[in-house]
């Protein structure tokens, strides 16, 4: 149980990180919003990836 | 209007007949045992029996009498010994009764059939797992159902979709709907991903999508399907993927993964077990992130719903029912980007497989 919440965190740093710097990046260019969605969906993705393995790992 | 007002209709009758299985099994334990585990229990285990997979299709139970009703499903085994078999699954009355072929018993336990003496006994080893012998089961279950009706489904829409083209340039009707969705994943999934090679792969992709989609929103309808959910169903589907990037992938690919340009030969030797292990963490990671998101979309849901009839007051009731709206309204936002994600990221390794590397000599350093 310590073990999922502990992965949950991390993910959810994880994910903090992605969207905080996404953000930075559409403000200061939001003519490549798309590209940078794009790319934070895609790290996003595989994040989630690892987050969902470790939860399976875990329980 | 009307269809609009039929739909609605329809699904509110739907929506209240599941749920008030679920009601109805939660008050029954309440009121003959008067405890509050039970119904913890009983929730627990409406869940369990939703995320499996299951041989009967079932729209109500009536939790004083025990009945259900819903349709049974063929039941289709192979068994070594005995040869192939077709029946339905009413014969096992949900478990409770065996069914006996040529001398054969089969029982159903845990949405599992194996075979069994006369008596239906069924041994555990040690572990707690099931010793009895299995027959190969090929039967329509649920996910199956579920996946041949998206499958007609889709033949049906995008049929008729490809059939407007030949009146005229316009799609009418649903059609005008598919048609931007389509190109939606040409223009912003394939082309950007795969590059010019793009239009090969457009069947797959297109047929993924729209199948992952499909089948993640009638997980969203009280039918109580949870295909997507289910990780027989996900593995297959990264399985195709795992087997088109690997024959899509020119000799770059292959250079790339046994003999990496562009590094010291020790570095080379220290690679190539890492980029192996990478063709199957790709694909492993696609099955297991469409499986863990779908089946925890239909935990939550659910399990806000059991919370309604674990706690049976009149401000947790409005209060769960506002979250499981809330929640169902994410998950439709969910399902599509399940979808999204599957066929982005099936693009992404097949443009790596396919990727022309004439750019760069043995020289320069690949990043």
């Amino acid at each position: 149980m310590v073990g999922a919440g502990l992965v949950i965190i991390g993910a959810g740093i994880g994910l903090g990180k992605i969207g905080g710097a996404a953000m930075e990046a559409i403000a200061r260019q939001p003519e490549a919003t798309g590209k940078i969605q794009t790319a934070m969906i895609i790290i996003a993705a595989l994040l989630e990836g690892v987050a969902f393995a470790a939860l399976f790992a875990v329980s | 209007m009307q269809i609009i007002f039929r739909f609605t209709l329809l699904v509110l009758i739907f929506s209240s007949t599941s749920w008030a299985t679920l009601a109805k099994g939660g008050d029954k334990t309440d009121q003959d045992h008067g405890g509050q585990v039970d119904t913890k229990e009983e929730v627990n285990a409406y869940i369990n029996h939703h995320l499996d997979d299951s041989h009967y299709f079932n729209l109500y139970s009536d939790g004083e009498t025990g009945e259900h009703f819903g349709i049974p499903l063929p039941v289709i085994i192979y068994d070594f010994d005995n040869g192939l078999h077709l029946f339905s699954s009413s014969k096992f009355h949900h478990g409770e009764d065996l069914v006996e072929i040529d001398g054969q018993h089969y029982k159903l336990y845990h949405s599992k059939i194996y075979k069994t003496d006369a008596e239906g006994t069924i041994t555990y080893d040690e572990d707690g797992f099931v010793e009895n012998a299995k027959p190969l089961d090929f039967s329509i279950t649920k996910n199956l159902l579920g996946m041949i009706l998206a499958s007609v489904l889709l033949l049906w829409m995008f049929t008729s979709l490809a059939r407007s083209y030949k009146k005229g340039q316009i799609p009418k009707g649903f059609s005008r709907f598919l048609e931007p969705l389509v190109i939606y994943v040409r223009d912003d999934i394939a082309k950007p991903n795969i590059g010019p090679k793009y239009k090969k792969y457009m069947s797959f992709l297109l047929t993924v999508f729209f199948f992952i989609w499909l089948l993640n929103l009638l997980g969203m309808t009280p039918l109580g399907f949870n295909v997507t959910g289910n990780i027989a169903v996900t593995f297959a589907l990264a399985l195709v993927t795992f087997i088109i990037v690997q024959f899509s992938g020119n000799k770059h690919y292959w250079k790339h993964i046994f003999w990496m340009p562009g590094v010291p030969v020790l570095m080379k030797i220290v690679l190539m077990p890492i980029e192996i292990l990478g063709m199957f963490t790709k694909p492993f990671a696609l099955m297991i992130r469409l499986f863990a998101n779908m089946t925890a979309g239909h935990v939550v849901i659910m399990s806000l719903l059991g919370l309604i009839v674990i706690m049976q007051n009149w401000i947790a009731g409005p209060a769960f029912f506002g979250f499981t709206i809330m929640i169902s309204v994410i998950e439709l936002l969910v399902a599509f980007l399940q979808a999204y994600i599957f066929t982005l990221l099936s693009a992404l390794y097949i443009g790596m497989a396919v990727e022309d590397h004439d750019d760069h000599g043995e020289d320069v350093p690949v990043v």
